[in-house]
């Protein structure tokens, strides 16, 4: 009952269409302007910030390098303490898994936490198809659910509607899955939330099987941690029989102290608070208190081919906080669906090629969905390098099209660059000639920058994209290096080069 | 080969010539913030918790009044004096629903983020009991609060189950505006007994 | 010290007066600087988009030109950025570890012209004079990827009549970003929109930053906007005397 990101333009038209919703540039405008200042707050609270993010990327990463063991000890103490573990390739198996322990009990449907490993491998979707209802039970997931509509972020999925449209979507379809909206509901948040607390209570309390991801693993404890805000976290972890985790293999950290950093770090990054209101940690299964019977479904899906990746790797130390999102000047104009994933954003565009390689178009549009900026960088409490995995990516879609038989016009632009560029000689006369260029443009230009250089309107072709609203000025008669040359570095002729 | 050892020797052929030794830096830690108990209290109401503190002997008489007849269940091994509250006997989510009160121990309480930890011993009762009534009303000694989440790491065991409660439930789902009450208890009233 | 001038591929062609600003401004200190006339490029444009094969010649032309000299000053945060922080990968793609040797000695004497006066030159106050309203933008890889900190604005505060004002959101990237602003021209220019809104609510009637593709960015939007504020390079406020 939601829709799907398949088919996706790539993200440029995407990003096009999105910058003409005004109604999204304005929730997205004023949602992450309120989060960003959230979380500088509490981070500028912590005094060794920054080595608390050392501690944390450290965490992970000696997680990372050593993940075949930790992973082998993992399941060895979840079976100790009494889970099921399950192994999945993809999607398809974890799916599978996830719908023959739910028919095992007799059920036909599933409360679910939040999470996205399920959003991943479009569980809810597959569970459909098997008969089996998946109620989102975390208020954003089910305004995306109950709105037939996409994630667009990955805290707040719904983080592109604002509490009109949340109100419209409440009024028009809860009835529809269980208990209807009250009469006269306002759309005050507090309203709507208890709108959503009256709506999933009575799936709550009679749910027999629960889905879950995990935000950690405790590979020596067979310890899964789940951070939440809203309680239904609890609700599903807590009150149904059977509780099924699906956890990507990536999640791992190695030791029950290694949560340390990562629970100081990841609230604050995430919803910008000291800590959220809820953490909640199980070893397996515990004697007359939850359920009596946990799975965890160990999913591949891709991350194995990231992890293959030297540059790319650090990727997966990403705990999916959002920081990235939040302060990205990309995203909060264009908004997550654009990037046609349940990951959008900086982390987005590095993981969506890392976990599916750069052979679809709409994949390989997305390292280019940056300016680089590095505000991402500059957040991520894991300290993933993402400007650089963002090049390092961009450079396997190039090396990917190395074989066309008909290079693509920018790839002959490149060369032809790269070709003048390893010789002064080479660079100087393609100077003159833009010089050359610059005398025509000017003449024929009507504007003139502030300050008087030449410069020209609108221009056809090429340069069509960057004039279709900025001036462009006109190449000066003489380059620095002719001048130079001329003037014997100013020395020469005076004014230009000499002294005061 | 099993989807287990597909997945395990991908991993490994991945990491290959991946030095899978790695020194993890140290986590800082907090500075001396002085007063735990009192930094407990502030950064506790910061989430629009209500705090009440009170000595030893006065502790059945304020939580009596907090409860203000609401009605109550209680852990088994609560270990006070409430009258009219129930104890705990393995009631179903429906019975639990008509609980309007619950009142527990725990088992840290952490300053820096105003954080109590369950680990459902019996003063604590197993989690369900704890979830469902709207009003959870939570005793934390002042000699269980500890500086920051190291120390409580440090603390627990995590064989056991672990609820971290900060605040009551919330939400900013709605245009990033935090918003409490929604599934979890809607009020929060910790007592801190000294 | 022998000090080389990295002019840059885009201030050569496009922005000449910010280079003879550099060499003024550095004869005025008493440095003078070489300009090594094999230089061309700092392969960043290829990099950013992924070319790293066509980077390798670019990068040797570059190691080629520099390599000897105990400093080389660049008026853009962007190019010392990716001599810093990119020549090692293009090197080691290279495959030839004369070429990764090589960076390893050039790569960590590139400094961005603000580090160079503050932190080489051990100056903040350049004897500048420059009466006019300005706002200054910090660019997002001086920002960020060289970290020149508020060395821009101290040399700025030392310029005599001149009127510093803060932008808003400065340190909000403008949206250039290289090959960006064509290939995703649309988002490019929602952002250089906001940034030009934030540069006019400043009431400034100069906009300066330390990378002049960034400025011919913001001051394309500026300029089609008529909006009467016009851009300039940090060295050519510095450069101006009475």
């Amino acid at each position: 009952m939601s829709g799907t990101f398949v088919g996706m333009p790539a993200f440029p038209t995407a990003a096009r269409e999105a910058l003409g919703d005004t109604q999204l540039r304005r929730n997205l405008a004023h949602a992450t302007r309120t989060i960003r200042d959230k979380r500088a707050k509490v981070v500028a609270e912590v005094e060794e910030w920054e080595e608390l993010r050392l501690a944390g990327a450290g965490v992970k990463e000696a997680a990372l390098r050593d993940l075949a063991t930790h992973l082998e000890t993992l399941e060895d103490s979840l079976t100790r303490a009494g889970a099921t573990v399950h192994w999945a390739r993809d999607a398809e198996e974890a799916c599978a898994i996830v719908a023959s322990v739910t028919k095992a009990q007799g059920a036909d449907e599933v409360v679910k936490v939040k999470s996205m490993a399920t959003q991943e491998i479009g569980l809810n979707e597959a569970l459909e198809a098997d008969g089996i209802a998946a109620w989102e039970t975390d208020l954003a997931e089910l305004i995306v659910q109950l709105g037939e509509d996409l994630p667009s972020h990955i805290l707040v999925p719904a983080i592109h509607r604002n509490r009109a449209e949340i109100r419209e979507i409440f009024r028009r379809r809860m009835g529809a899955v269980g208990r209807p909206a009250p009469d006269g509901l306002s759309d005050e948040p507090a309203a709507l939330a208890g709108a959503a607390r009256e709506h999933l209570r009575e799936k709550f309390l009679r749910a027999k099987v629960a889905v879950s991801g995990a935000n950690f693993a405790v590979a020596d404890t067979g310890t899964l941690v789940v951070v939440e805000s809203e309680g239904n976290g609890r609700m599903c972890l807590t009150l149904p029989e059977v509780l099924i985790s699906v956890v990507g293999i990536e999640k791992v950290v190695a030791t029950w102290a290694d949560l340390d950093p990562m629970l100081r770090l990841l609230p604050r990054s995430s919803t910008g608070e000291r800590m959220n209101p809820y953490t909640s940690t199980w070893s397996g299964v515990t004697p007359g208190d939850g359920p009596q019977e946990v799975h965890v479904v160990l999913l591949d899906n891709g991350r194995t081919r990231a992890l293959a990746d030297d540059v790319g790797r650090q990727a997966l130390r990403c705990i999916r906080c959002s920081a990235c999102l939040n302060v990205c000047p990309v995203y909060e104009r264009v908004g997550g669906h654009a990037y046609g994933s349940v990951y959008p954003g900086p982390i987005g565009a590095i993981l969506n090629p890392l976990l599916n390689g750069v052979t679809d178009p709409q994949t390989a549009s997305l390292p280019y969905a940056s300016t680089l900026c590095g505000a991402c960088f500059e957040v991520c409490p894991v300290r993933i390098d993402i400007p650089s995995v963002l090049v390092d990516q961009r450079a396997a879609v190039v090396d990917s099209h190395r074989d066309d038989r008909i290079p693509k016009p920018e790839a002959v632009a490149m060369k032809g660059a790269a070709w003048t560029f390893s010789s002064a000689r080479r660079l100087a006369r393609a100077e003159q000639a833009s010089g050359l260029a610059g005398r025509v443009l000017g003449r024929f230009s009507r504007t003139t920058l502030p300050g008087g250089q030449a410069a020209a309107g609108r221009l056809p072709g090429p340069a069509a994209g960057w004039t279709s609203a900025r001036d462009l000025p006109a190449p000066p008669a003489e380059s620095f290096r002719a001048w130079w040359l001329r003037t014997n570095g100013g020395t020469d002729g005076g004014q230009d080069g000499g002294g005061s | 080969m099993s989807a287990r050892d597909e997945i395990l020797a991908k991993v490994r052929s991945a990491l290959d010539g991946v030095e899978p030794a790695y020194a993890v830096p140290p986590a800082p830690r907090v500075p001396d913030r002085g007063d735990l108990a009192a930094l407990f209290v502030e950064r506790v109401e910061d989430y629009r918790a209500v705090v009440t503190r009170c000595a030893a002997p006065d502790l059945a008489g304020v939580v009596a009044q907090v409860l203000d007849g609401a009605r109550a269940v209680v852990p088994p091994g609560l270990d006070l004096d409430l009258p009219g509250a129930v104890t705990d006997d393995g009631f179903t989510a429906y019975e639990l629903d008509r609980f309007d009160a619950v009142v527990t121990r725990a088992r840290v309480g952490i300053a820096e983020t105003g954080t109590i930890v369950l680990d459902h011993a019996p003063d604590q009762g197993r989690r369900a009991i704890s979830l469902v009534p709207d009003l959870h009303v939570c005793i934390v000694d002042a000699g269980q609060v500890v500086a920051d989440v190291p120390d409580a790491i440090a603390l627990l065991d995590p064989a056991r189950p672990l609820t971290w409660i900060s605040g009551p439930s919330a939400t900013s789902d709605i245009e990033l505006d935090r918003v409490e009450g929604v599934h979890g208890p809607r009020t929060l009233h910790v007592v801190l007994v000294s | 010290m022998r000090v080389a001038l990295q002019i840059t591929c885009v201030n050569d062609a496009m922005f000449p007066d910010t280079g003879k600003a550099v060499v003024r401004l550095l004869r005025r200190l008493g440095v003078e600087v070489d300009f090594p006339a094999a230089q061309t490029c700092c392969s960043q444009p290829m990099v950013n988009t992924g070319y790293l094969d066509e980077a390798v010649p670019v990068v040797r032309a570059y190691v080629d030109a520099f390599s000897g000299y105990d400093a080389v000053v660049t008026p853009s945060g962007s190019c010392a950025g990716s001599v810093r922080h990119q020549h090692a990968l293009v090197a080691r793609r290279s495959g030839d570890p004369g070429l990764v040797a090589a960076v390893a000695d050039t790569s960590p004497r590139a400094y961005e012209l603000s580090e160079f006066l503050v932190d080489v030159l051990g100056v903040v106050d350049v004897g500048a004079y420059f009466p006019h309203r300005v706002t200054y933008h910090p660019t997002c890889h001086s920002l960020r990827m060289l970290g020149v900190g508020d060395r821009p604005q101290q040399l700025l505060e030392n310029v005599r009549g001149i009127e510093l004002v803060d932008l808003p959101h400065a340190t909000e990237c403008c949206g250039f970003g290289g090959t960006f602003a064509l290939k995703n021209a649309d988002t490019s220019v929602a952002m250089g929109a906001d940034k030009a809104r934030h540069v006019r609510d400043t009431g400034a009637e100069v906009l300066v930053a330390g990378d002049n593709s960034c400025l011919m960015h913001i001051g394309g939007m500026l300029s089609r906007q008529r909006a009467g504020v016009r851009v300039m390079h940090l060295a050519e406020i510095l450069a101006a005397t009475a």
